[in-house]
């Protein structure tokens, strides 16, 4: 396996709505990310872009960003319908094959421009769950209620994520939620779809973030403190609710094996998790000691969740903990789908 | 650094314009179950899944792979899904070879799909967009301008349109899988058809077909373990370029061109005309045939209309094209590119049957989408590269 | 609801409200055709001219674009079709022309309906001009426009390029 690393990031600073398209949110963070880095347009070997059309309300979404890149003359470039995190895979795997050696990874979500909670709805079984529109907050807090009852988490534990969260994200410039509050604070307020409140869901904002690969000495050139990918992996449960342990996560824990996320201590860890029960579940899944490990220092999802960018963020603020040395080894990791149904899982360590 | 990967496994759907029998589930497993037991494995075998299709507005469901997971046995496995518009069959076997090449799967099964019949597949390609001008043209409507310039400047006669139509429809005939089997077809009769988009003709013009294409593919050291016969990818490439600026070259995109160049250095190509056996390449008006043997370098600028006329990409000719019956005349879009890719295969394996070209070891499969700006081609032989 | 070989067939029809924005780098342009103006932009980069501004960027040096240029009214026809499928809420009689039309000025051919003369009569090269809605119903979008016609004049010969963009 070659050694690739993360060797710059772009992120949009978030705010709750914008007026600009998808290729003005876009064309800024790779402009950015180009230029961190210090190279030109013409020395990226692949481009591979994350969003999906239901997200945007329009077949064919992803078409305009390529203006946003400036393919010409042609380029290389892939699309996948879904999260940025899952574009970066794909890249990995082409750097993998030795086909090139520097990749641009970018995503985005006007996550405000359309109803996300139904739009979500749309991922579920066309035939028996989507015609009652359940609502993604509403299958997510099925699970919690679930993981309640089973004494898997607390209400309090959850509400010390989002305290926690919310707190971290005064250092987070691209964070819009941020501030003090007190669990106790937290408790008092009203339930939203029971068991959750307001503060246990991910913050809908619109965003885009960008994220530039190298293999070897590219990657050596191109960064003073690369962070280096030493394991990466994916995998997928079953989507139906009913038909699967909701008070864990199979595919998460069996990513982060495979990733191996076990083999050593982890100071950082991103995790796109956009309900506080599922911070807990996830830490529990990747055998992360939150007294060991910081989770999500950026906030996470829950004060900036750009669908389809929000896993590409954890890797951009993973990889920026890095760079700056703060951490030594860090894991980043998005989701996708019901209830943490399908989960990426990375590693990455600075030399 | 690249592992070498052979599809070993094809398998498709009888593709038509509406599968009423079988649910989306059901028409993907359709083709994964041919292709499982063309490959001789079982679903328990596969190491990771990679699937691509058009834009979910077609069907109604939001990123579909996620609710197919368990329709596909991959509760703990790698789902991978991939959204390249029109050329996303073929980029999508694209990412699965990947896979394989890069040393991270054995075993990959890759699926292309579209159950256009369950969603409005017009208005899914079509939809206003707020601002803009709706001349209510469709993908016809799109590129019958640009055919238009192609027979402006390359002098093309009128007919060749539907000496191609002819063909593929004809092809179709012998391929059992097609969408549409029409067996009387003539010049005479394909030239009375209507103007469509004035100049494609009603022949001229693809089908909208529900339909699922899926490949297992594999590494080396477990293809050579298996004693069927396989299709070695010689080389694959990509290549995109924007939807318009001024100056664009839209009859022959230099996207494609760069395209099948890239293919040609890679698989040690230096005169395609000769060294390639048969072409399945994406054709959904028909003038897009000789458009794409000049693109693709097949023939000079302005000269691939007289491959046509000449007969050479006939079953019989010196260079067969789309001996399936191509896009022509079956057209799942989230599969079709992946159907291209899968035929050529086919043709190497000697599995195609009665539309298969004798000897045929060395084969193309070629796809498009977006405005003509998103280009994938991957080449397969019976040897090993 | 439809049953078929004992298959039930059941139509749900999804329905998903969309807030839907132009952005900042198409103002100008939208501004201009609630006033009866066609306005285009330049790139700082390549210096040419889009109209319309799509996404308010350029695609070949992904810059956003920059002053404004008005372009038009005239413009040449670059490549066309006539279409003769009848449409759902068709609101053109077939059969009707849809062209590329080169505004003089414009570095990027724009879309829209020759009307005005037999649609054989159409031809690449043709010299156009646009035939504006009424006033009160001119809007942010070119259906301010209601169609192209002939102007008259001789047609422009374009080069090997025809039909090309």
């Amino acid at each position: 396996m070659r050694d690739v690393a993360i060797v710059g990031t772009a992120q949009r600073p978030s705010q709750i709505e914008t007026n600009l398209t998808s290729v003005e949110l876009i064309l800024p963070v790779i402009h950015e990310a180009l230029t961190k880095v210090g190279i030109e347009r013409s020395e990226v070997g692949f481009w591979c872009h994350g969003s999906c059309d239901y997200m945007s309300g329009q077949p064919f979404s992803f078409v305009a960003a390529v203006d946003a890149i400036g393919a010409w003359p042609p380029i290389v470039e892939s699309h996948v319908e879904a999260d940025g995190a899952l574009a970066l895979y794909e890249a990995w795997v082409k750097i993998q094959t030795g086909e090139c050696d520097v990749a641009v990874v970018f995503s985005n979500g006007k996550t405000t421009s359309g109803p996300i909670d139904r739009i979500l709805t749309l991922q579920a079984d066309p035939y028996t769950v989507a015609p009652l529109w359940p609502g993604f907050d509403a299958m997510s807090a099925l699970q919690a209620r679930v993981c309640l009852d089973a004494g898997v988490v607390t209400e309090r534990a959850m509400a010390e994520v989002a305290a926690r969260s919310l707190a971290d994200a005064k250092n987070n410039a691209v964070a819009y939620a941020k501030g003090d509050h007190s669990v106790d604070e937290l408790l008092a307020r009203p339930y939203t779809v029971a068991p959750l409140r307001a503060h246990d869901c991910g913050l809908p904002v619109d965003g885009a973030n960008a994220v530039v690969l190298a293999a070897g000495d590219a990657a050596r050139r191109l960064a003073k403190r690369p962070a280096w990918i030493r394991g990466i992996d994916h995998r997928i449960d079953t989507q139906r609710l009913g038909a699967r342990n909701l008070t864990e996560s199979n595919s998460a824990r069996v990513a982060a094996q495979h990733a191996g996320v076990g083999h050593d201590k982890v100071d950082v860890a991103e995790l796109l998790a956009p309900y506080t029960h599922q911070e807990l579940l996830l830490r529990s899944a990747l055998g992360l000691d939150a007294d060991k490990t910081r989770i999500n220092p950026s906030g996470g999802a829950l004060v900036a969740n750009p669908a389809m960018a929000a896993g590409l963020a954890r890797f951009a603020e993973a990889a920026e903990a890095i760079f700056a040395g703060g951490a030594d080894r860090a894991v980043a990791h998005c989701t996708s789908g019901p209830c943490l149904q399908q989960n990426l899982v990375c590693v990455m360590e600075g030399e | 650094m690249a592992e070498r990967c052979a599809v070993v496994g094809v398998g498709q759907t009888n593709h038509t314009s509406c599968r009423a029998d079988v649910s989306i589930a059901g028409l993907v497993r359709e083709a994964v179950d041919r292709a499982l037991a063309d490959a001789r494995i079982s679903i328990d075998d596969v190491d990771a899944i990679v699937i691509g299709k058009a834009p979910d507005m077609l069907e109604g469901i939001a990123m579909p792979e996620l609710w197919l997971a368990e329709a596909l046995a991959a509760h703990g496995k790698p789902v991978f899904r991939v959204h390249t518009a029109g050329s996303v069959g073929g980029s999508t076997a694209i990412v699965a070879a990947q896979h394989v090449m890069a040393g991270i799967h054995g075993t990959v099964l890759t699926i292309g799909f579209e159950k256009q019949s369950d969603g409005n597949a017009m208005w899914a390609l079509s939809v206003p967009i707020p601002f803009g001008m709706p001349v209510h043209a469709g993908a016809g409507g799109y590129f019958s301008p640009i055919v238009r310039g192609y027979i402006n400047r390359s002098g093309a006669p009128s007919h060749i349109g539907v000496m191609v139509a002819v063909k593929d429809r004809t092809n179709a005939c012998k391929n059992p899988y097609a969408h549409l089997h029409e067996p009387d077809w003539t010049l005479e009769k394909a030239m009375e058809t209507p103007m469509l988009w004035d100049p494609i003709r009603f022949i001229e013009t693809c089908p909208s077909s529900d339909g699922a294409m899926a490949l297992v593919l594999m590494n080396e050291e477990r293809a050579d373990r298996h004693s069927g016969p396989k299709a070695w990818i010689h080389g694959t490439s990509m290549r995109s370029e924007p939807t318009a600026f001024a100056g664009r070259e839209q009859v022959s995109p230099r996207a494609g061109e760069m395209c099948a160049e890239d293919l040609w250095r890679k698989a040690g190509i230096t005169n395609p005309a000769k060294q390639i056996d048969v072409v399945e390449m994406y054709v959904p008006f028909a003038w897009f045939e000789p458009m794409w043997l000049e693109n693709l370098g097949f023939a000079e600028r302005n000269q691939g209309w007289r491959m046509v006329e000449d007969g050479l990409t006939e079953m019989t000719g010196s260079l067969p094209v789309n001996p399936s019956g191509g896009v022509l005349s079956t057209n799942p879009i989230g599969a079709s590119g992946m159907i291209r890719f899968g035929e050529a295969c086919m043709q190497v394996m000697g599995k195609a049957g009665e539309h298969q070209i004798d000897g045929a070891r060395k084969a193309v499969g070629h796809a498009y989408g977006g405005g003509s700006q998103f280009f994938a081609m991957w080449l397969v032989s019976s040897d090993k590269p | 609801m439809s049953e078929a070989d004992g298959i039930l067939r059941v139509r749900q029809p999804i329905g998903v409200q969309y807030r839907w924005s132009a952005g900042p780098n198409a103002t100008s342009h939208l501004q201009g055709l609630i006033e009866g103006r066609l306005i285009g932009k330049r790139c700082p980069g390549c210096e040419l001219v889009y109209f319309p501004p799509r996404n308010g960027v350029c695609p070949k040096c992904a810059r956003i674009l920059g002053a404004d240029v008005e372009v038009g009214p005239r413009g040449t026809v670059t490549t066309f079709c006539i279409v003769n499928v009848p449409f759902l809420g068709q609101k053109v009689k077939i059969p009707y022309v849809a062209a590329q039309i080169l505004l003089d000025g414009a570095d990027i051919s724009m879309q829209h309906l020759i009307q005005e003369c037999e649609a054989d009569e159409v031809r690449i090269g043709m010299r156009v001009e646009p035939v504006w809605k009424d006033r009160s119903e001119w809007g942010p979008t070119l259906e301010s426009i209601a169609h192209f016609r002939p102007t008259g004049e001789p047609d422009v010969k374009l080069g090997a390029e025809a039909g090309a963009s």
